[in-house]
């Protein structure tokens, strides 16, 4: 093992290499494509015996990577954003292949409008597709967790395709210090990829992914896949499990932070939750029971031991750093639809949404969410969801608005807008 | 070169009479896709992996059946063709880790409509000719979304009426020429073929077995549903098809556009026209003479620039 400065990228790379992956269907974006630039720099110098193709999409991309699956090697591939909406068709084609392999999604808002910074709504696109989701909050969570996901993937009870996220900028391009197993030791805990039913040889023909009529045996598929995925709970706790006791790191499916006689509790995925991690350790100081809940696993839903670790807490804050255009964060009602009937509920389940395409969610925002969730539970009343968004943003908001009212009225187009003389 | 190797198809009596296809496939009666890969099938063997995208050939392995003797996969309309990558560089792999055995491996061969060929799957084709994709692709080409029950597609011709151009004018676009857009891509190989001409087609299929890369198969299958004639007819409208000169049978290979079946003396574009329902509005209920010659115009041009 050596301990090394990795960015969140680089180690994504490194356990695609030290998974022993054999082929990395590529396409580049941004703030994924340092993934593919350390492979192909590896095979090219001969350190990294895999073969990498660069497609020309992230439709063929995913395409390519479930036939190749579907063949019987190893695949590793990353994208972001777009990339990932680009590629959905496919997502879901290939999580019901049922074939084993891990995607690595660096995550970026969508457009419109057009960014490059990272928030959740990618991923959670890609929520219902079949693939499971393991969310990091480091860089070494990203390099445990994909090899941790080729394990789960493979697993003879789960044969489902990951997805190992992390967040653009504040991961991929942020050097932490990384531990980085032994090539052997890695390779002696994700194993050899045994293909299964997964092959295309002439001496025994198969048909993979025919067409079926009518929803009988198209739900018995269905079916299969969503228990699948299911069952992949209980083989995630074994593995965990297993990668602690030979690497000293323990993943567990929630991380539960403070928790122990937590009465409010903030509820938080992926990097944001360090944020989340500080501004508890300031309110604890302060003489609060405040802990947080971070979801690693997010498919499967964990969702008994989301009700163990929430019973009996006064309020819970969920922070989604996504927005369902219409209903809210898709956290808090996945949360909710956790917590429903559980006879010791928290009696406040509150919504923030913060941290859109990069945005900042401060110190002081935590400790004002604390508050309205003290005097939620003080007058036993939810509150509306909120969105974070400070006088100060609004205030440059503005300014930009008026430099632009300025610009066309020098340019003497009036205020007809997009009007051309 | 091919030249030197022994030719097995001098004649059609040196075709396969072993049928490796299975039978009693969804497929309409008279397919004339159906009818191009059963002979191409007869000719590549049982090593084979179809990559299919969506069209009316997915319906060729529907759950728990197959009419395949080799493997199947069905990707997705756009990216069959990335469907073929993944599956030859995943068998390369193995080989190259000594994981499949030579006699193991197969020939992988997408079978995509003209709906995903000339359209939505253009630019998965184009990626696999750039990377030089080994592989063999085969478009039915029924000139509409045939499996949706034939809309215009960009291979429809100029003036067929389909089920969204239904007006007395038909469709008022032109088909689009794949075969040179693939060439122009400069693959190992590409052919048009049809099931009615059975000799130029397994000819053709014996000569892109002896290469490597691309090779891009461009097949003209009427439609009995699509085109709106008896399915007894399929064989005699592929046969007109080539005789009035619709569909040039030709090769491009090393750079060079050869034409493998020139018709000496063109039969006039009516005989093909007339039998088809698509064309009834050229007909009826009156013919409609300039119509008519502008579609013979454009195939004599054509020709012009051949002969």
């Amino acid at each position: 093992m050596s301990r090394q400065l990795l960015t969140g990228n680089g180690a994504a790379a490194w356990a695609a290499r030290l998974a022993q992956a054999d082929y990395i269907p590529a396409f580049p974006i941004t703030p994924q494509t340092e993934i593919i630039e350390q492979i192909g720099l590896w095979i090219d110098r001969g350190e990294f015996d895999a073969r990498m193709v660069t497609l020309e999409s992230e439709h063929s991309m995913l395409t390519a990577a479930g036939s190749a699956a579907s063949s019987g090697v190893r695949v590793f591939t990353a994208t972001s954003s777009q990339g990932l909406l680009y590629a959905m068709e496919m997502l879901y084609t290939v999580a019901g292949w049922r074939v084993p392999f891990v995607l690595v999604n660096v995550s970026r808002g969508l457009s419109a409008p057009i960014t490059l910074e990272p928030d959740h709504n990618d991923i959670l696109a890609a929520r219902d597709c079949g693939f499971l989701q393991i969310h990091c909050a480091s860089c070494q969570e990203v390099l445990d967790s994909t090899l941790m996901a080729y394990r789960l993937a493979e697993h003879v009870h789960v044969r489902l395709p990951a997805i190992v996220n992390l967040d653009g900028f504040y991961l991929s391009f942020t050097r932490e210090p990384v531990d980085l197993p032994d090539a052997r030791q890695a390779a002696a805990f994700v194993g050899d990829f045994d293909p299964e039913n997964l092959m295309f040889h002439a001496s025994a023909p198969l048909s993979q992914a025919t067409a079926v009529l009518g929803g009988g045996p198209y739900s018995y598929f269905r079916y299969e896949t969503h228990l699948a995925s299911e069952q992949a709970l209980e083989v995630y706790e074994d593995i965990a499990n297993e990668f602690a006791e030979r690497f000293g790191r323990l993943h567990e499916m929630l991380e539960a932070y403070r928790m122990d006689d937590a009465e409010y509790v903030f509820v938080m995925m992926g990097s944001f939750a360090s944020k989340a991690r500080d501004a508890v350790d300031s309110l604890r100081e302060a003489g609060w029971k405040i802990g947080m809940l971070r979801p690693r696993l997010l498919r499967p839903l964990p969702r008994e031991q989301i009700r163990a670790l929430l019973k009996g807490r006064r309020a819970v804050a969920v922070v989604d750093q996504n927005i369902s255009m219409g209903m809210g964060g898709v956290l808090h009602s996945e949360f909710a639809g956790a917590l429903y009937g559980l006879s010791d509920a928290p009696p406040i389940l509150a919504s923030f949404i913060g941290g859109l395409g990069g945005r900042d969610i401060r110190q002081q925002e935590f400790f004002r969410m604390a508050e309205v969730l003290k005097q939620a539970s003080d007058s036993g009343t939810t509150p509306k969801p909120r969105l974070l968004y400070t006088e100060e943003e609004l205030a440059e908001m503005r300014k930009l608005q008026a430099i632009a009212g300025l610009e066309r009225s020098e340019l003497g187009n009036g205020t007809k807008q997009g009007g051309t003389p | 070169m091919s030249e030197e190797q022994p030719v097995r198809f001098r004649s059609t009596r040196d075709l396969p009479s072993a049928h490796l296809l299975g039978t009693g496939t969804p497929t309409c009666a008279g397919c004339g896709g159906l009818e191009a890969l059963h002979q191409m099938v007869d000719v590549l063997g049982n090593k084979t992996v179809f990559v299919n995208a969506a069209g009316c050939m997915t319906l060729l392995a529907v759950y728990p059946f197959t009419p395949f003797r080799g493997g199947w996969l069905y990707t997705a309309m756009a990216s069959a063709p990335a469907g073929a990558q993944g599956v030859r560089d995943a068998l390369d792999i193995l080989k190259a880790k000594g994981k499949l055995l030579e006699e193991e491996d197969l020939e992988v061969v997408v079978i995509t409509g003209d709906g995903a060929a000339y359209g939505m799957g253009l630019s998965a084709t184009s990626g696999a000719m750039d990377r030089d994709l080994d592989f063999i692709y085969l478009c039915y080409d029924n000139e509409g979304y045939g499996n949706t029950g034939q809309q215009y597609s960009p291979a429809t011709p100029h003036l067929a009426l389909t089920s969204t151009s239904k007006g007395s004018h038909g469709y008022p676009g032109f088909k689009k020429d794949l075969f040179s857009i693939w060439a122009a891509n400069n693959p190992a190989y590409v052919a048009t073929i049809i099931g009615a001409e059975p000799l130029d087609l397994a000819k053709k299929i014996e000569k892109l077995q002896s290469l490597k890369g691309p090779r891009m198969l461009i097949s003209l299958a009427p439609c009995p549903t699509g085109w709106d004639f008896d399915p007894r007819h399929t064989v005699e409208i592929g046969r007109l098809a080539v005789s009035t000169g619709i569909w040039p049978l030709k090769e491009y290979v090393d750079g060079q556009v050869v034409h493998t079946k020139v018709p000496r003396q063109r039969k006039p574009v009516e005989e093909y026209l007339k039998l088809q329902g698509r064309y009834k509005h050229l007909f009826h209920p009156q013919r409609n003479e300039a119509a008519i010659a502008e579609i013979q115009a454009r195939v004599d041009a054509y020709w012009a620039t051949v002969e």
